[in-house]
């Protein structure tokens, strides 16, 4: 490794540029600045809002759901056949049509040019064409709303052959629309997505090496190309799935009676779907929690004030998790019928995952040890971040070690942990960022007191609604049912918990209209922010102007002379220090 | 400081709800206790884990909190500490990792002496298969299926003709012999699953799925449906009885072989027309769909069904009568109650058993 790339370094001089900088297309038109803009900070807000739109239509579905666990046929509009519905498109939305819109698409899109000190996106113009097929997608799922039957109620898991049958609510019309959707947002995103690769790998201003990038940017980059291989996957299998259901293909449909009927298909696999699937989907885990990882990473150090500790560990680990994420899918399957010799290989690389994601722990909490820490709102939803993914992330160690799965599959204890780890963890990172960020995209600090209520009552809302699911789970509770009914191992006091757990996520579920109301308020009435309010030292706190105009940063692109982290460098003036500032300026800092 | 104290409430609380708490693992009855023991091998690593790092971080927040006159450390790297932790990571890794892969060992080896018990799912009812004194069951087919041969059994198979089938809701297991489960499905993926058991498998159509154990503890136990298997999941139940030898060799003796219910055709013998209806609606997995006390399901309740008024999908009205409730059996599609979606299948039954589910429909 060249002395320029040892990630704590400070110097005097960056060499010239070798070529010119080309001018951007600058629109004319308010439809072509604000609606069809190619301009990638619009892009980040246009997916930003679309994925918190359907999120929130997520949202009141998972509501619905909890009316009918705590009060069982109190709601009688939900149908046993609603609330698989409920549960499916819940899950679906949350994972594919929110996180991973909002976290690339939007913390990408925004993110990406600014902090590695480029103008744009390296293809404007695809980057835009992205998000209106993103949107297409989303507007073609909420569409199965309202087609006969409804929309499908396979799980968000969508396994085969029930997913076509008639068993299962939208076997017609709601499997086709979910299938063509999820089809159009890997289009949508694949566009994306090879922007912000090729925008991190080509366009850095000079003087970025890639380990001087902030943390969020190898996140985010990682994640990014862990998608572009993961949702290939996915989209295969949505392809294969739909000819079984159209043209009466047998990709995944053996010899079946259903109904009473004997159907034409045979010789199809139900197993190989999951394996598709789920060499999609493991990855789709990461491609949510490693931009969170990166995020997490930034807010610490910076409200800390204090650099990130282990630096160039943090950077391998995010890039070995991304790797090993290829290779543990079928701990998913460990009770689907699949050979149980593969048991031994995919336990083992599941908890040699646990190692790099023990290391990134590990590294925030020593980067808050010694730190100076300021309990800003970004910072709270940090720190709740770590304590929610401690404990989500050793759960997976009980579902990884594939006997200990056994009795603990398809039950509550599951539930519990995909929702600490991927759905808790990534949302308090996302709440983290947006308190982060929004000085920055709006000009405006968002009201600090609304903040504290807002965290105080997530943060300690959610962890009472998951953490005793786990003890649902682990008494042998079923995941996926409408009502327990009568079943002798499940206590009258499980009743009572389910009712607790569901008065909670109302009061949560109720709780984020404040955040919406700050959002919508603190962008004409909040404080003004300045350029930087939490005195960062990444390059998108340092643009010329706040927000940040077209081309991000005025004139002149600026040069980086250090890593992201020179927090608190001793002798220096300030307790920061910007990337762009070079070694001999400031006093003292040169190591 | 108020986040440092709620850090150290919420693991505080979370310890103590292990503890405390009414819900945990039911009472074992299987020889699976290695799970088990595996499964607190990883709560005490796990727990000691998150206790650590979190009261840590609280006192973290708390001991380095913002003051305008310090300065955080700089001190980007320090590689002595990060290899010990990476190496007491693994460590920790192992200890759980070698325990599970041990007894995952034991869990895909089946002993040779196992007996074999076939468990058979469709939407949304268990079915059970025993082989005869030959010991060897019968070879089957998918294509077999029909309303008279439920298992699609294939008639030629010698083997299979003293197969027990019992299509009833209860499966019976004698106690301290092994039992590999081989798993059929007819239709979607199912789930095998009794809690007190701890093993389970999904039952995958196309291919047979097994796992085993050895029961344990006498006791009747629900068996469910843990892989989401369409409308009617959370209602697909059976019961697993567990008793000493000779009493399930009592029980095994009441069923009937597949030679049996060729020739025979009556629902079982004995008890009134409304029992022997009963009995119909139980096995033929009627009431997974139906509550016979009013509940809503996958399908219209049964109580008060007779007599009462029904509007139809198409609008129009109709007053549930014998005609009307047989129709439904044997034509479920043609006249469908409104709000339910057209998905039961159409039944085949003859005479003496329709009567007897009729008869106790209108008892309800």
């Amino acid at each position: 490794m060249a002395m320029t790339d040892v990630a704590h370094d400070a110097v005097d001089y960056v060499r010239p540029a070798e070529i010119a900088e080309e001018e951007l297309y600058h629109p004319k038109t308010w439809l072509g600045k604000y609606v069809f803009s190619q301009d990638a900070k619009i892009i980040a807000l246009q997916y930003s809002m679309t994925a918190m739109a359907v999120g929130l239509i997520a949202l009141v579905l998972s509501v619905l759901m909890r009316l009918q666990l705590g009060f069982p046929s109190v709601f009688s509009f939900i149908t046993p056949d609603a609330y698989i519905q409920f549960v499916t498109m819940h899950g679906m939305i949350m994972v594919i049509y929110l996180l991973t819109a909002l976290f690339l698409g939007g913390f990408g899109n925004y993110l990406i040019p600014l902090m590695v000190g480029a103008r744009d996106m390296v293809f404007p113009y695809v980057n835009m064409i992205s998000y209106w097929v993103y949107l297409f997608a989303v507007l073609l799922l909420l569409a199965s709303f309202f087609v006969p039957g409804g929309p499908t109620g396979a799980g968000w898991t969508l396994y085969p052959p029930q997913t076509i049958l008639p068993g299962t609510p939208g076997a017609d019309w709601g499997i086709l629309l979910m299938l063509i959707s999820l089809g159009f947002f890997v289009i949508g995103f694949t566009m994306g997505g090879l922007n912000y690769v090729v925008t991190v790998l080509q366009a850095r201003t000079r003087g970025m090496t890639l380990m001087r990038m902030p943390l969020t940017v190898w996140a985010i980059f990682t994640a990014t190309v862990l998608a572009l291989f993961a949702f290939p996957a996915l989209l295969v299998s949505a392809v294969m799935m739909t000819l079984d259901s159209v043209l009466g293909t047998s990709f995944f449909m053996p010899a079946i009676v259903s109904m009473g009927q004997t159907l034409d298909h045979s010789g199809g696999s139900p197993v190989l779907f999951q394996h598709l699937f789920w060499f999609f989907g493991h990855p789709e885990v990461y491609i949510v929690a490693l931009p969170a990882f990166g995020i997490i990473s930034e807010l610490i150090s910076v409200h800390a004030r204090k650099n990130i500790f282990g630096y160039r560990l943090m950077v391998w680990a995010i890039v070995v998790i991304g790797g090993l994420s290829f290779v543990v899918w079928a701990h998913h399957m460990y009770v689907s019928g699949m050979n149980p010799y593969f048991g031994f290989f995919f336990a083992t690389t599941t908890l040699i995952i646990a190692v790099p994601t023990a290391i990134k722990v590990y590294n925030w909490v020593l980067t808050l040890w010694r730190g100076n820490i300021r309990l800003t709102v970004p910072m709270l939803f940090a720190i709740a971040f770590v304590f929610t993914f401690i404990n989500g992330g050793l759960t997976g160690i009980f579902l990884g070690n594939v006997i200990v799965d056994v009795p603990l599959s398809d039950t509550y204890f599951v539930v519990a942990h995909f929702h600490m780890v991927m759905a808790v963890s990534p949302v308090l990172a996302v709440f983290g960022a947006v308190y982060h960020w929004y000085p920055k995209i709006t000009g405006r600090m968002l009201n600090e007191t609304l903040g504290k209520f807002h965290f105080w009552v997530t943060f300690i809302g959610l962890y009472c609604i998951y953490y005793p699911m786990h003890y649902l789970g682990i008494l042998g509770v079923p995941r996926r049912y409408y009502a327990n009914g009568v079943t002798d191992f499940i206590p009258e006091s499980a009743q009572s918990l389910n009712a607790g757990i569901s008065i909670a996520a109302i009061i949560v579920a109720s709780t984020q209209l404040v955040f919406l109301y700050n959002l919508a308020v603190s962008a004409t009435r909040g404080k003004p922010a300045g350029d930087n309010p939490w005195g960062a030292t990444t390059l998108e706190w340092q643009t010329a102007t706040t927000p940040p105009s077209h081309g991000n940063f005025g004139k002149e692109l600026p040069l980086v002379y250090r890593w992201a982290y020179d927090y608190s460098v001793p002798g220096a003036k300030e307790d920061f220090i910007p990337q762009n500032v070079p070694a001999s300026s400031d006093t003292g800092d040169v190591r | 400081m108020v986040l440092a104290i709620i850090l150290v409430l919420l693991v505080v609380g979370s310890v103590l709800f292990h503890f405390l708490s009414p819900w945990y693992l039911t009472p074992i009855a299987s020889n699976w206790d290695f799970i088990d023991d595996t499964l607190t091998i990883t709560f005490i690593v796990c727990g000691f884990v998150f206790v650590v790092i979190n009261l840590f971080m609280a006192y973290c927040v708390y001991r380095y909190r913002y003051r305008k006159d310090r300065r955080a450390e700089y001190e980007p790297e320090n590689k002595r500490m990060e290899w010990w932790l990476t190496v007491f990571t693994t460590v920790g890794v192992i200890a759980m990792l070698a325990p599970g892969l041990f007894v995952w060992a034991k869990y895909v080896e089946v002993p040779e002496d196992a007996r074999l018990v076939e468990a058979v799912g469709q939407q949304w009812k268990w079915s059970y298969r025993y082989p005869g004194v030959d010991g060897i069951l019968g070879t089957v087919d998918i294509r077999h299926v029909d309303g008279n041969n439920p298992f699609g059994m294939n008639p030629d198979d010698p083997n299979g003709q003293d197969d027990v089938l019992v299509s009833g809701p209860e499966i019976h297991l004698p106690l301290g012999s092994p039992v590999k489960m081989l798993l059929r499905s007819k239709d979607v993926l199912h789930d095998f699953y009794v809690p007190q058991i701890r093993a389970k498998m999904d039952l995958v159509p196309g291919m047979i799925t097994y796992f085993w154990f050895t029961p344990t503890r006498a006791g009747r136990y629900d068996v469910l449906c843990a892989e989401l298997c369409g409308s009617g999941h959370y209602s697909m139940r059976s019961h697993m009885v567990l008793e000493e030898e000779s009493a399930f060799n009592a029980w095994l003796e009441t069923q009937p072989t597949f030679a049996d219910t060729q020739v025979v055709k009556v629902a079982s013998a004995g008890g009134s027309l409304v029992e022997q209806g009963q009995q119909v609606a139980e096995s033929q997995g009627c009431i997974g769909c139906h509550s016979i006390d009013g509940s809503p399901g996958v399908g219209p309740t049964w109580k008060g069904l007779a007599g009462r008024t029904e509007t139809l999908a198409d609008g129009s009205t109709v007053v549930v009568d014998d005609e009307y409730l047989m129709e439904s059996i044997t034509a479920p599609n043609a006249s469908l109650v409104a709000g339910y979606p057209p998905i039961m299948p159409p039944y085949q039954l003859d005479e003496g058993t329709m009567a007897a589910l009729i008869a106790y429909l209108n008892s309800l």
